[in-house]
């Protein structure tokens, strides 16, 4: 019995790296939300450019769980090289369509699949003659077929054509025209529509399609970066071209038109943090995107920065490691890497987002955490918040809210000081005064250096002053858990002895899996952590419940590791639930995982350890 | 303690500059240096150079590496702010910090190894980015800090102190900054204040990346018979190309040399560079000619020394950016914030 499903099934597009198919799939994407259906689509691309597999998957749900699911019920396979393999992904009982024009040998076929084949290449030779626009053309007809076979409301597919196209408007009725050859070709030859439908609902509401590189980018706009140094990685270079493309819009002097931001893509990451650090060592608000490697390059200055008390800006979008590791795959890797970044005992601050909403929200007051308590602050997103696009709360703007600049003292206040020492701790917060260079012609000038020094800002080896030093930077650490975002309970509707933590783009899944285990009569109390150094409410939320599960992207369970170490709490009470292939965490891993341990407790005498 | 204060005693006659300072109020902490050591003439004429050009010490932002010369920084313009940053890594925050505030002078003060070693990639970067500083290379070809390991400059056969002959090849900052695009390059000796001074306050005119490598011989470990970079290996072989005087003109200029022999380069910001060649065929505003009358000389064992090359109306980072002229770190949430009605338009494109 084929699958049936109306708004509720994931498609699957798999392609050529570099074929063009990516705007015909994203527009697809796009359609099913102009219908008020919530989707989530990821890509799943390979570090190469043009040639090797490539595949764009469709979550389509009512529901809004926006997490991958995991398998497909719907495979649009387009590339011979993964054509094996993607039909063996297929669900049970699902479907298929392929480019009919040759034949596949009936061997390489399940029989329990629903075939759907279209011979695409004849349709599209037989229409045009150029062979780009053969390309091209091929995947819009895909998409106008598709239309057909899942009941889409085609005017949606036609408005964006006629948006994608504007000012190029005699590519509209061609494009509109190969969607319609799609779709009479899947009428005429097949049952429209099949098992799983689209249908029209109001689930979107106001929300917005966007990416979290690209949100986060607005964030560092909106929160006043004007210098930004970067080198290029992926998956985070988007973030940078991002800020580029924003200033162009946005930061211009009206009368000039000159810019009110400066853009230097620098010849490795140690310069680029290099340029952060004497950016805002010099009063302005300065950031850097990079991953994981670029982390590793920049850990001496890192460590500089933190003991010279300079606040920087680093988006880490982070990616699968060790080393190279996969490049353009996923994982929460880097969480130790940031938070102890550098030589000798240092502590960064971190945020975590869970989508491109709070990668703007993150992104923007990142600046104002770093001023106000002059550190590196590591914005840490992965490839999964920001490469793709992710449906999420509108993006919005305190137009009261102006710029903390943290403690900086002007030629005004200087002049009223009696003294100024850099980093006496006047206020007992941590925090010292600063000035910025140029300010007075005869006070508050200071010397910044990472050798050990006192309260002026004096080179000194003397090991009471640098213990000093380090106490206070610790206090100032403290003084960061007021500030930064505290983590996000929540609880089960009954008493619960168990408890799940989590981070950034695990939440989609998590919620979901929540719900799943719910119905397998496991309830769970969820804390989202939203920042390091942790919030006392991590402490407590671990206090009440007997484990907790520490459910994260990586081998070594970094989160957890993080949690013991800072917080002291016995590692039996913390059961680690690992992901780490690449690929987006699923609500069903995280189900399964914590569901079959749960299991067990109810059949078995209640052990000491999960793990 | 680690840091040595000098004492805050002026004599009431010092001679002041146009702005009421005297060369007291260039100065700062006394040198932790081996007595004797090059740098700290370099510091001396840096403090000549700041005080007779009658710059504000606060509106200098002296930027530093990690070893003897970048110590420097805390023996002179104690009025300045000073970055003593990571090895070899000067010249990224410099760059930053030029980015963030256009206003200030830049002075960057770096060592053979700093510059020519671990952050010779740096050096490069922010000399190909035109970066608008006056960059002091105390080049001694050695590594002092860690006593006496060649560094990068050291010239192929020249020996340690413990009688090592270095078998490397060298690597000349002069002929790379030429080659990277600098435009203002010069060469000196931390021993020829009169060469150096108006070097120095030439270079600090200068709009763009100024780059200077002075010989500062290390008194403790390479000034001995063998090495390149001796006091008195420099002396016997230095080739000055030019001598130069700089006004800060307002006033007319007058000439007082021969004609054809002297060149007049007026700067950016009006001052008026007096070049008075030394040497026949020596041009100053031709970089492949510069380049090439370096290498023969270097070729025969001489240090050419003077101004080796200037471009007047050079452009830098920021004109090549085309930032505003307000310092972007002063620009307020006002000036930054597109605000809620922008991003309405945003999330309205993204539905």
């Amino acid at each position: 019995m084929p699958l049936a499903a109306v708004n509720d099934f994931v498609i699957r597009f798999a392609n050529v790296n570099g074929s063009g198919s990516a705007s015909a799939n994203e527009m697809f994407a796009r359609a099913i939300m102009r219908m008020g259906i919530p989707m989530a689509p990821r890509n799943v691309f390979p570090s190469n450019i043009q040639g090797l597999p490539t595949w764009f998957e469709i979550r389509v749900t009512e529901a809004g769980h926006l997490g991958a699911r995991g398998g497909t019920d719907f495979m649009v396979a387009m590339n011979p090289q993964t054509f094996n393999a993607d039909v063996i992904s297929i669900e049970p009982d699902g479907y298929l369509m392929y480019d009919s024009t040759r034949a596949i040998p009936p061997g390489q076929l399940r029989a329990d699949i629903t075939v759907i084949g279209i011979p695409l290449t004849q349709i599209c030779n037989a229409e045009y003659t150029d062979p780009r626009q053969r390309q091209l053309f091929k995947n819009i007809i895909c998409i106008g077929a598709l239309s057909a076979l899942l009941d889409m409301d085609f005017a949606e597919l036609e408005k964006l054509i006629g948006e994608q196209y504007k000012g190029k408007d005699k590519l509209i009725a061609p494009n509109v025209h190969a969607l319609h050859l799609g779709r009479e070709y899947a009428k005429a030859n097949f049952a429209c529509p099949i098992g799983l439908r689209l249908k029209r609902t109001d689930k979107v509401g106001d929300r917005i399609l966007i990416e979290g590189n690209a949100a986060a980018a607005l964030g560092a706009v909106y929160g006043g970066a004007t210098v930004c140094a970067w080198y290029p990685i992926t998956p985070s270079s988007s973030l940078a071209e991002g800020f580029a493309k924003y200033c162009g819009k946005f930061r211009h002097d009206p009368e000039t038109k000159q810019a009110r931001y400066a853009i230097v893509q620098a010849e490795d990451e140690i310069a680029s943090i290099g340029m952060v650090i004497g950016a805002a060592w010099n009063g302005a608000r300065a950031f850097t995107a990079t991953s994981g490697p670029g982390i590793s390059l920049m850990q001496e200055f890192l460590g500089f920065a933190y003991f010279a008390e300079i606040p920087a800006v680093v988006f880490d979008v982070q990616r699968a490691g060790p080393s190279t590791g996969m490049p353009t795959r996923t994982q929460q890797c880097d969480l130790i890497s940031c938070a102890y970044a550098s030589h000798g005992d240092t502590k960064h601050v971190l945020l975590l987002p869970e989508d491109a909403t709070e990668a703007f929200e993150f992104g923007a007051s990142s600046f104002d955490y770093a001023d106000r308590l002059q550190t590196p602050v590591f914005v840490l997103l992965d490839l999964d918040i920001g490469m793709n696009h992710r449906l999420c709360r509108p993006l919005s703007w305190d137009d009261s809210k102006t710029y903390d600049r943290g403690k900086v003292l002007s030629a005004e206040d200087l002049d009223k000081a009696k003294d100024f020492g850099r980093y006496m701790d006047v206020d007992g917060d941590g925090i010292g005064y600063r000035t910025y260079p140029g300010t007075h012609p005869t006070k508050g000038t200071f010397f910044t250096r990472g050798t050990s020094h006192d309260a002026r800002a004096r080179y000194s080896e003397n090991g009471a002053t640098y213990v000093d030093g380090m106490q206070r930077l610790l206090r100032k650490l403290d003084t960061a858990k007021g500030i930064l975002p505290k983590p996000l309970r929540s609880n089960a509707d009954k008493p619960t002895r168990f408890g799940v933590i989590y981070y950034g783009s695990t939440a989609p899944a998590m919620s979901e899996a929540a719900e799943i285990l719910a119905k397998r009569g496991h309830s769970l109390d969820l804390m989202r952590i939203r920042a390091f150094p942790f919030h006392q409410d991590v402490a407590s939320f671990i206090a009440d419940h007997d484990f907790v599960f520490v459910v994260e992207q990586n081998r070594d369970a970094q989160l957890r590791s993080l949690i013991v170490n800072e917080l002291g709490i016995d590692p039996v009470r913390l059961v680690p639930v690992l992901h780490y292939d690449g690929s987006s965490i699923t609500a069903r891993f995280i189900s399964n995982t914590i569901g079959d341990r749960l299991d067990t407790l109810k059949v078995t005498p209640l052990r000491k350890a999960l793990s | 303690m680690t840091y040595l204060a000098k004492p805050k005693f002026h004599h009431p006659s010092l001679p002041k500059n146009e702005i009421g300072f005297t060369r007291r109020d260039y100065e700062a902490s006394t040198s932790t240096l081996c007595a004797g050591c090059g740098h700290d003439s370099i510091s001396a004429s840096i403090i000549e150079a700041c005080f007779e050009l009658s710059i504000e010490p606060h509106r200098v932002a002296k930027i530093s590496g990690i070893g003897c010369s970048s110590k420097t920084p805390d023996y002179f313009l104690g009025a300045s702010h000073g970055f003593n940053s990571v090895h070899g890594r000067m010249p990224s925050v410099l760059t930053g910090a030029n980015l963030a505030n256009r206003e200030l002078i830049y002075l960057g003060v770096s060592g053979d190894g700093d510059s020519a070693s671990i952050g010779f990639g740096q050096f490069a970067h922010s000399v190909r980015r035109a970066v608008n500083m006056t960059y002091i290379v105390e080049n001694n070809g050695v590594y002092g800090l860690t006593k006496g390991q060649f560094s990068a400059t050291a010239d192929r056969g020249s020996k340690s102190k413990k009688g090592a002959l270095n078998s490397d090849s060298s690597i000349d900052l002069v002929a790379i900054a030429l080659q990277l695009g600098a435009t203002f390059v010069a060469r000196s000796f931390s021993g020829d204040k009169g060469q150096l001074v108006p070097l120095i306050k030439a270079a600090i005119a200068h709009k763009g990346a100024a780059f200077i490598d002075v010989i500062s011989p290390c008194i403790a470990f390479n000034n001995h018979a063998g090495s390149t970079k001796s006091l008195d290996y420099v002396r016997e072989h230095n080739e000055a190309v030019n001598a130069l005087d700089i006004m800060v003109g307002r006033d007319p200029i007058t000439v007082n040399y021969a004609p054809g022999k002297v060149a007049a380069v007026t700067q950016h910001d009006g001052s008026v560079l007096n070049l008075r060649k030394l040497n026949d065929e020596y041009d100053p505003h031709d970089r492949l000619a510069a380049m090439n009358f370096l290498q023969r000389h270097a070729a025969q064992g001489q240090i050419v020394t003077g101004l080796l090359y200037v471009e007047a109306d050079a452009d830098d980072l920021h004109s090549n950016l085309d930032t505003v002229e307000t310092p972007l770190n002063q620009l307020d949430t006002a000036a930054l914030c597109p605000g809620a009605s922008a991003l309405d338009k945003i999330n309205a494109s993204l539905r």
